[in-house]
């Protein structure tokens, strides 16, 4: 062969036409199934929010139940106010909480979830009886953990102040320890717990050493995960934050209570 | 020829087997196999990228200068690797979540690039495509060997379906939770270890140091 094999523009001409090849190939996979993977993530969203307010079955078809049941309206977090204009399916609150121009930033004392920026619209499920009465509101939910943001829905009662589900959908917490924020037996503690007190302030939260039920109080507490102390911090400040003014607070007031 | 491939695919599988001779592949064996889909997944990503990427690095192996022979194995495997997460997230999105960042971490699996280097860089394509599937099927076996224990004996169940009924859930059935745990694995590769060296003795291995036996009147 004349060609020298250890020669270094050989070596250069070989790697760059290898990169050149592989990142075709991944590239074209990567957008070849991009469609169908957004179709993926789109229904395991949904079938998420169906869990949270105990709708979802397993195999059932989550497209029809969804449409048939739940609403999906984009507010202004500000006001509390319907936002027309914008495509409720298409729209990630998470990702504008990110973009400069759709989100606002927090200053460090108004951040207690350590999110950094919210969204200046986000995403609320409304999630009605054969009837049409409101059963349930959804709301998204994210806030700083020990290792990363961990996202959930929360489902209030139309009162807009009982829970009545919680879904951790993703986070990245110590399995075993942290991670037991997505085990369902702890979060049937939260059914049925308030998150406002009298005043109006959000008062939910998790203590250690268990919830006593006779003791004034207990109606906002959740015991919290033994070993993370860090992780139902986190848990405690993202219910904090997203059920204050700077959160769905305004929305609450303007629809469930009013 | 035939049999020669035949033998390719097999040895493998018992007499030289990835994981419990070669003793690797070990972590992800541990990670995915608390349930058998999620093993079966795994085991089948596995061998689609095992078998293509030793075919193609062999396919290259005349053309890859030694200087970046490494670099040049791992660029095809992680490609393929990346492929084969793109393809599960689009047609397995609930087990694509299990399996996490373990179908990403196929690149660093040790068996692959073994393989790589140990076969198909010497070896045509098509015997090089025979000898990763032997490997991937002797991977695959020990997975799905663990995934079948820890899922029925962790949780009672086989691919989901309840197959003895909880106690927690009013059957008969107590769970041991500690199957679910990732280093019940670690016992479990131990016991096939033991069970796969009885079947054939010839694996074990002769001590490496055998301490001499020094009588009283040598010392003086």
């Amino acid at each position: 062969m004349a060609l020298n094999k250890e020669s270094r523009s050989y070596i250069f001409t070989m790697a760059v036409v290898l990169c050149i090849a592989c990142s075709i190939v991944v590239s074209g996979a990567a957008v070849s199934l991009r469609s169908q993977q957004e179709k993926n993530q789109l229904l395991d969203q949904r079938a998420n929010v169906l869990n949270v307010v105990g709708l979802y079955r397993k195999g059932m078809d989550v497209n029809e139940t969804f449409n048939k049941r739940i609403e999906t309206k984009v507010i202004d977090l500000d006001t509390g106010e319907e936002v027309s204009g914008v495509d409720p399916a298409a729209y990630d609150m998470f990702k504008a909480a990110k973009q400069s121009g759709s989100n606002v930033t927090l200053s460090s004392e108004q951040d207690i979830a350590g999110i950094g920026s919210i969204p200046k619209k986000a995403i609320v499920y409304v999630v009605r009886d054969p009837q049409g009465e409101v059963l349930n509101y959804v709301f998204p939910v994210a806030g700083y953990g020990l290792w990363s943001t961990m996202y959930a829905y929360v489902a209030v009662q139309a009162d807009g102040n009982t829970i009545d589900g919680i879904t951790f959908y993703d986070h990245g917490e110590t399995p075993g320890l942290g991670g037991e924020i997505s085990n369902p037996k702890w979060q049937q503690q939260w059914d049925g717990k308030e998150i406002y007190n009298e005043d109006g302030e959000p008062s939910f939260r998790l203590v250690k050493g268990g919830v006593e039920p006779q003791k004034p109080g207990s109606e906002h507490k959740v015991d919290a995960l033994s070993g993370a102390t860090l992780t139902s911090n986190g848990v405690t400040n993202l219910m904090q934050f997203w059920f204050s003014d700077m959160g769905y607070k305004s929305f609450i007031e303007r629809h469930a209570r009013g | 020829m035939a049999d020669n491939l035949k033998g390719l695919v097999k040895e493998p599988v018992f007499d030289n087997n990835p994981i419990i001779l070669q003793v690797l592949g070990i972590c992800s064996a541990l990670a995915v196999t608390a349930k058998l889909e999620t093993a079966l997944t795994m085991a089948a990503a596995f061998t689609a990228v095992c078998c293509l990427s030793s075919f193609f690095i062999s396919f290259l192996r005349n053309i890859t200068p030694s200087n970046i022979r490494i670099i040049v194995q791992m660029t095809i495997i992680a490609s393929l690797v990346v492929v084969a997460d793109q393809v599960l997230r689009a047609f397995l999105y609930d087990i694509a979540r299990q399996l996490s960042v373990f179908v990403g971490l196929i690149i660093t699996n040790c068996i692959i690039l073994g393989r790589a280097e140990a076969y198909a860089m010497k070896n045509p394509p098509i015997p090089s495509f025979f000898d990763a599937l032997g490997n991937s099927l002797g991977y695959s076996v020990i997975l799905v060997g663990l995934g079948v224990i820890r899922e029925l004996f962790g949780s009672g169940s086989l691919m989901g379906v309840q197959i003895f009924p909880l106690a927690s859930e009013g059957g008969w059935y107590v769970s041991n939770g500690m199957l679910l745990l990732p280093p019940s694995a670690f016992f479990l590769i131990g016991l096939f270890i033991w069970a796969v060296r009885t079947w054939k003795p010839e694996q074990v291995e002769k001590p490496d140091y055998q301490i001499h036996q020094v009588h009283r009147t040598e010392v003086l």
